[in-house]
């Protein structure tokens, strides 16, 4: 057998060469294998440019895999909670896997690209996962994530960006929605997908294409603001959106060593993703019980007083007779577009509905000395940012 | 028929056969379906040749539970009974062993060979307690699944100190180190060997392969019998018995699935469209063929389809049938000799070395052999002053290289026959016709995923709490009203009826609740 040889360093996105010219910060961090960018000059003016005009991020590293065969809508079915027979082609489905305990394996969109060819895209990597699941189904599950360079493009300019770049059917095309367009003598997807909860679309192409399209599309957005980002723009966008991370928000049920520590999609929030109706799904005997027993968790979004960020901080219940904690932060932050003091967080049961209030321990630091609040704060029902935008369809030009 | 049946078992094999009739004793409306034009599964009476017939599979009781006996009020019919085993040797020189005392060895083999016996059989009649009751579950609060566990405890520390450290010392060790710690005579060696790896893929030097030996032993302590007419006349008094007792039996009746509405088994469908409807649905196949192609892995979770794609259930014994006009010469052999239980299995290496060629996917070329000739003491199987022989043959891996083409299977009779003939110069001349039965035949004939005799290898990892896999020794499968009651499940293979009574046993008590 002739030796093989494997590329074991970080790998580097396609679009590396333009995020490199216009990087002045060096701050690259691993995400899936690849490089990627925490910021690229400053996370807060890139920030902006997502709520104000076009934000531009690199989600090559995201894990793609294509789901194809007789079986694929079968297999589908069975690995995630939602009913996917209503998601026809041309139409991308956030959806949630479980494990057979009904615990969150990771959240991700699965894209219905053509009559019975799938791609579900994650943040994590789940080869071994889904070739598990495929057991007994004749389905093919090809890890592609290096085979198709992406970006993210959103913002409230994003439509008039990728309008000039002469892309054809924005105009009806809904969130949640995919088109196929031909450019550079290949194809491009685009859909009305991203995680910053604003306008926002995201592209899909041939890797050997990606600079073209890079180029192109800051040429189309020049006039409109378009800004290069990294994660930690992106990171903050996503909270005010009210989305999970994985690793923060929750674990991914396999990588857990203690009980406990992980969650069912009941327990984040996600119920309306888990649909019972339909026959079977991964998890469903467990969440049935679950259901019908109540949950430990709940996921909360916190609108806290103040505007000390509560990153880790606990959660107490607003009951004079109850000093024990009832759950802690998981994400946090200051946001400056909805000027509130923002938080998601896991509380016990039956505490966090909606309307409830509840008491947050901020610590803070003011040189080197350290502060501590009690900051009173309400759970929140709906996402902090949902902007009329998001929503429209055609959006509105620039 | 009737429009609503409140249990249909899948398969008429034995232990289905067992199950529903305890069922039907119990008062349950039972539908048993058979794919087969016959009940009996793999235990049923084959006629091989025109006037011939052997037990197509299995052709020796020896774990029959003498509960299932007495519940269903089975009386079987032996045409022989407490049969010695004759390890042959080419000179001769015959060791025959039957309980504790064997013959044609020195005096000190003798005397290990004895206390041998005692130790095993006190071994085999400790496991024999659980074979007989559904396993406990481990890391459960249920009462009795604990008081299962404490007794398991108890019954080992009962057996003092010294002999505790035996059984736990022993339980995963192979049976080539504790044969050679004792014993001289090569023939004795290899026919223990034989014993221990008999239907499975181990050679004597696998580790397990003393629990296979004890598996052997328990119940009866390895005593052997043949049933008048073949292991069909057991089975059809079994489902004589079902019958009785008001079980429903159809027969040419291949199951394509079981329905399945929201996770709970609602009934089941036929391949020709046919629907039965049911509460309970109870399946006699084995777990692979149940969970991955009657249920379907849509319907199971997926570390679950996980564990049952992996039971390792590969088939490694072949079955032989020869139609005779005469008995083989077979030297140092008395008249009565030839109603016993024959090995061929010249000592523990020559058995090992016949497994290490399965190993690759080759069939073995001097294999080792298990011989009777039942038709000396049942009449009914051959013609008058003719003979069949019966004999299982190891090894024929499963996955055999060429998928056992009609090459390979004419090599494999080959080498078989050349074997044979160094045993009984004058087999060729009586053999009148013959047949060979791979796993792969078995298969295809009794629908056994991979052949294997007894629903998935019997080792320590598919072993009571985790047969057929973890989380689900109990017979109930993860979908509502669906079982198991096959050699699949606890405690495993051989004609016994212990699965189909504790599959029973289970589904009774769930129906108290």
């Amino acid at each position: 057998m002739t030796p093989v040889s494997i590329n074991t360093g970080r790998l580097r996105s396609p679009f590396y060469p333009r995020l490199a010219e216009l990087d002045s910060l060096n701050t690259w961090h691993n995400w899936a294998g690849y490089s990627s960018a925490e910021a690229l000059y400053c996370e807060d003016m890139e920030y902006f440019a997502i709520r104000n005009s076009t934000g531009v991020f690199d989600i090559t590293p995201m894990t793609k895999y294509r789901i194809t065969g007789p079986d694929a809508l079968d297999y589908l079915n069975r690995l995630v909670t939602r009913d996917m027979r209503k998601i026809k082609p041309g139409r991308v489905a956030y959806a949630i896997w479980c494990d057979d305990q009904g615990q969150v394996i990771d959240d991700g969109t699965i894209f219905h690209l053509r009559e019975g060819e799938y791609r579900l895209c994650s943040q994590e990597r789940h080869l071994a996962w889904l070739t598990t699941a495929a057991i007994g189904f004749d389905v093919t599950v090809k890890e592609e994530t290096a085979e198709i360079a992406a970006l993210a493009v959103q913002g409230p300019t994003s439509y008039s960006v990728l309008k000039n770049m002469g892309i054809d059917g924005l105009d009806s095309l809904k969130p949640f929605g995919l088109i196929h367009h031909q450019i550079f003598g290949t194809e491009l997807m685009v859909s009305r997908t991203g995680f910053t909860g604003d306008l926002g679309y995201e592209l899909w192409i041939d890797p050997d294409k990606a600079i073209d399209l890079w180029d192109a599309l800051f040429a189309a957005g020049k006039l409109h603001g378009i800004q290069a980002i990294g994660t930690h723009a992106l990171d903050l966008a996503r909270k005010e959106a009210g989305y999970l991370a994985p690793f923060e928000d929750f674990l991914p049920a396999e990588t857990t060593v203690r009980t406990g520590r992980t969650r069912s999609p009941l327990e984040i929030g996600m119920e309306w993703l888990v649909d019972f109706n339909k026959d079977n799904f991964n998890g469903r005997r467990a969440l049935l019980k679950e259901k019908a027993e109540g949950s430990t968790w709940r996921l909360v979004k916190l609108d806290i007083e103040g505007n000390k960020t509560a990153d880790h901080s606990y959660i107490y219940a607003d009951d004079k007779k109850n000093s024990d904690e009832i759950g802690f932060i998981t994400s946090a932050a200051w946001s400056p577009v909805c000027k509130q003091n923002i938080a998601l967080g896991t509380v016990r049961t039956p505490h966090g509905k909606p309307g409830d209030n509840v008491w947050v321990e901020v610590y803070y630091q003011r040189e080197m000395h350290w502060n501590r609040v009690m900051a009173k704060a309400t759970v929140v029902d709906k996402p902090f940012w949902f902007p009329a935008r998001r929503g429209m369809t055609p959006p509105a030009p620039f | 028929m009737i429009d609503k049946y409140d249990a249909i078992v899948i398969g008429a094999g034995h232990n289905g056969l067992v199950c529903s009739a305890l069922l039907a004793k119990a008062g349950k409306n039972v539908l048993v379906l058979e794919a087969n034009d016959q009940v009996g599964g793999a235990a049923i009476t084959r006629e091989f040749a025109d006037g011939y017939s052997v037990s197509a599979c299995a052709h020796l009781l020896y774990k029959m539970q003498p509960q299932v006996e007495k519940d269903l009020n089975l009386n079987i019919n032996l045409a022989s009974d407490n049969l010695s085993t004759i390890v042959l040797s080419e000179v001769g020189e015959h060791v025959t062993y039957c309980g504790n005392k064997v013959t044609g060895v020195n005096e000190s083999d003798q005397k290990n060979f004895a206390e041998f016996f005692k130790r095993m059989t006190r071994f085999s009649d400790l496991l024999n307690t659980y074979l007989n009751k559904p396993p406990p579950r481990l890391g459960t609060k249920n009462k009795k699944d604990l008081f299962t566990l404490a007794m398991l405890g108890f019954d080992l520390r009962r057996m003092g100190k010294v002999e505790m450290r035996e059984f736990l010392r022993l339980i995963g060790m192979n049976i080539y180190d504790e044969l050679d710690e004792r014993f001289e005579s090569p023939l004795l060696k290899g026919g223990l060997s034989l014993d221990s790896v008999l239907g499975t893929h181990l050679g004597p030097r696998s580790p397990n392969t003393i629990l296979t030996y004890l598996f052997r032993m328990a119940g009866k302590h390895g005593t052997l019998s043949t049933p008048k007419g073949g292991m069909g006349s057991v089975t059809k008094a079994m489902s004589d018995s079902a019958k009785a007792a008001g079980v429903e039996i159809i027969t040419n009746a291949k199951v394509k699935k079981v329905i399945i509405e929201k996770g709970t088994a609602t009934g089941v469908e036929l391949n020709d469209g046919t629907i039965y409807n049911s509460e309970i649905v109870v399946s006699n196949a084995d777990p692979k063929k149940t969970m991955l192609e009657l249920v379907g892995a849509r319907n199971v979770e997926t570390r679950f389809t996980h564990r049952i794609d992996n039971i390792r259930m590969k088939g490694n014994a072949a079955k032989l049938h020869i139609a005779l006009n005469k008995l083989p010469t077979i030297k140092g052999f008395s008249e009565s000799d030839y109603s016993q239980r024959i090995l061929i299995a010249p000592d523990e290496n020559y058995v090992e070395r016949a497994f290490n060629s399965a190993k690759y996917g080759e069939s073995s070329p001097l294999p080792v052999l298990e011989i009777t000739f039942p038709s000396i003491k049942d009449s009914s199987l051959a013609p008058s002053g003719c003979h069949v022989m019966s004999a299982v043959v190891q090894y024929a891996p499963y996955q055999q290289k060429s998928d056992w083409n009609e090459e390979a299977r004419t090599n494999f009779k080959n080498d078989i026959f050349s074997v044979l003939k160094q045993h009984m110069p004058d087999i060729e001349n009586c053999c009148l016709s013959s047949e060979i039965l791979t796993p792969l035949d078995l298969e295809k004939e009794f629908h056994i995923t991979g052949g294997h005799w007894h629903h998935g290898e019997l080792t320590l990892d598919q072993f009571m709490f985790v047969r057929p896999v973890a989380g689900s020794a109990q017979y109930q499968m993860p979908i509502d009203g669906l079982y198991l009651c096959g050699a699949g499940s606890h405690p495993g293979g051989g004609i016994s009826g212990a699965s189909g009574r504790n599959a029973a046993q289970v589904i009774l008590k769930r129906e108290k609740r």
